[in-house]
């Protein structure tokens, strides 16, 4: 009998040379308690949480909790259906109406994860014949919606106005285009040039899917993401988000104006083969959403950490994914996955968590320590981070 | 030189950046077994081949392309179309 898990080989010998270096497993990290947006107990040590998606840390809102618990003693602890048959609450039609409201769109669809949005949405709406026209840097979910349908499938350099423009010159007369972006690319932290792509899609007589997981709540003056920023929103035929970063909790959606939106509900397998979500978790979401709306000053102070943290890192002498910071993500680039697992061990040792991103997850298959900031870090906190990356970065000889 | 030995000169010339093994490249060499090309590298030497001939080879054909030769025909093909 051949052992179908002979493919993974390689990556076990990957993962077993790691950690016979002694080094502690980065992908294997529990949290034993959960004290703030901000702040984790991880092996027994209190951590400053700088690798999360608690962009607006609302997870532990107070109107957000009690909305949460009230639903959970009103309507239970779950749905046991889908969308389409038994599993749309009173909640789930509120979360949507709080998304339409947020978004100033006519159409909200809730998922149960962003993933799911995305593979739903994709997948469904470019048929056989259709053309796709994608940034190659696209988050998985996004090339799993490619991979699910049947649409041809074309991707473009990153963030390259000039690719993009020529391959939907090429796409055959007549069919269908769909040009699938990204606001906040996760990885690095950078934006996409949005307001020009999405004239070029538009000329070319493209429908436009924005993915906004990674700004929504904090980027543009009212937190609808990149797109609103940079003033072409309503050029945006579809917006995808989710509720596990700035909502807080976990689900997906899909927010448009286009007129004939509703008939996704029936023919999108991905929203109507699965559970809904709790009404717990729709109802903190609709909270969390509402809140939303009005946190000027939290966006505010997210920019500054954001800006705090880059200008310090820089100064310390570390390789920044972005010149400027461009959104809530500040990537450090490490030389290799084993200084990478060191530095991460050694920030771990020093009470920080960030993320450690590698090959395949990561572009030109780089090495990264992601931090995500928060808008309940203090400035205090932001400066205690700093000295953490100097001690850890001396320690494992990354800067001098 | 015919129209395929144009072509196939071409994507010859094409290959050598991503060539980074310096490994010898006749039509019946693959891109994944014996350039160790990753994915990431085949979407870029792909890029670099679409805008060659001015044409699209989607991830879908692209999957259907194993050898030099064969993308010697299919570019032929889609130039064609």
């Amino acid at each position: 009998m051949s052992d179908l898990f002979s493919k993974f080989d390689d990556l076990i010998a990957m993962r077993e040379g790691l950690l016979s270096t002694g080094v502690t497993d980065p992908f294997n990290l529990v949290m034993e308690k959960v004290e703030s947006p901000t702040v984790a107990i991880c092996n027994g040590r209190r951590t400053i949480l700088l690798g999360t998606y608690n962009y607006m840390g609302m997870t532990f809102d107070p109107d957000v909790v009690a909305a949460g618990k009230k639903a959970l003693d009103e309507f239970g602890s779950g749905t046991t259906g889908s969308r389409v048959l038994n599993g749309t609450y009173q909640g789930h039609r509120e979360c949507e109406d709080a998304l339409k409201d947020f978004y100033a769109m006519d159409h909200a669809m809730v998922f149960s994860t962003g993933y799911q949005a995305n593979l739903g949405i994709i997948s469904t709406i470019a048929g056989k014949d259709d053309y796709i026209i994608l940034d190659i840097d696209s988050h998985a979910s996004i090339y799993d919606g490619c991979a699910m349908g049947n649409a041809q499938i074309v991707p473009f350099r990153h963030n390259d106005i000039e690719a993009l423009e020529k391959r939907l010159k090429r796409v055959p007369e007549g069919a269908g285009k769909l040009v699938v972006l990204e606001g906040v690319y996760s990885m690095l932290g950078d934006i996409a040039p949005l307001r020009e792509m999405v004239r070029v899609a538009k000329e070319n007589g493209a429908m436009v899917l924005v993915d906004e997981a990674h700004s929504m709540g904090f980027i543009g003056e009212n937190g609808r993401g990149v797109a609103e920023a940079q003033g072409v929103i309503d050029d945006v035929d579809f917006i995808i988000g989710t509720f596990s970063k700035s909502v807080g909790t976990v689900g997906g959606f899909c927010v448009s104006n286009h007129p004939k939106f509703e008939i996704l509900r029936l023919v999108c397998r991905p929203y109507v083969f699965t559970a809904s979500l709790p009404p717990s978790v729709v109802a903190t979401a609709a909270t969390s959403i509402r809140k939303l709306m009005n946190s000027a000053d939290k966006r505010a102070h997210l920019w500054e950490n954001s800006k705090r943290l880059h200008a310090g890192l820089r100064q310390l002498g570390f390789k920044l994914g972005t010149d400027e910071p461009q959104s809530a993500i500040i990537a450090v680039i490490m030389p290799d996955l084993e200084t990478g697992a060191a530095m991460w061990e050694a920030l771990l040792n020093e009470g920080l968590y960030v993320n450690l991103a590698r090959p395949p997850a990561t572009p030109a298959n780089m090495t990264l320590l992601r931090c995500s900031l928060c808008a309940e870090h203090t400035s205090e906190q932001v400066d205690e981070i700093l000295g953490m990356f100097a001690a850890a970065g001396r320690a494992t000889n990354c800067i001098s | 030189m015919t129209d395929r030995d144009e072509i196939q000169a071409k994507i010859l010339d094409l290959i050598e950046p991503f060539n980074k093994k310096g490994a010898a490249v006749t039509p019946a060499t693959r891109f994944a077994q014996d350039l160790e090309w990753d994915s990431l590298t085949v979407m870029d030497f792909v890029a670099s081949v679409e805008d060659e001939f001015d044409i699209l080879i989607s991830m879908n054909r692209a999957a259907e392309i194993e050898t030099v030769d064969q993308l010697v025909d299919a570019v032929g093909q889609l130039r064609g179309e």
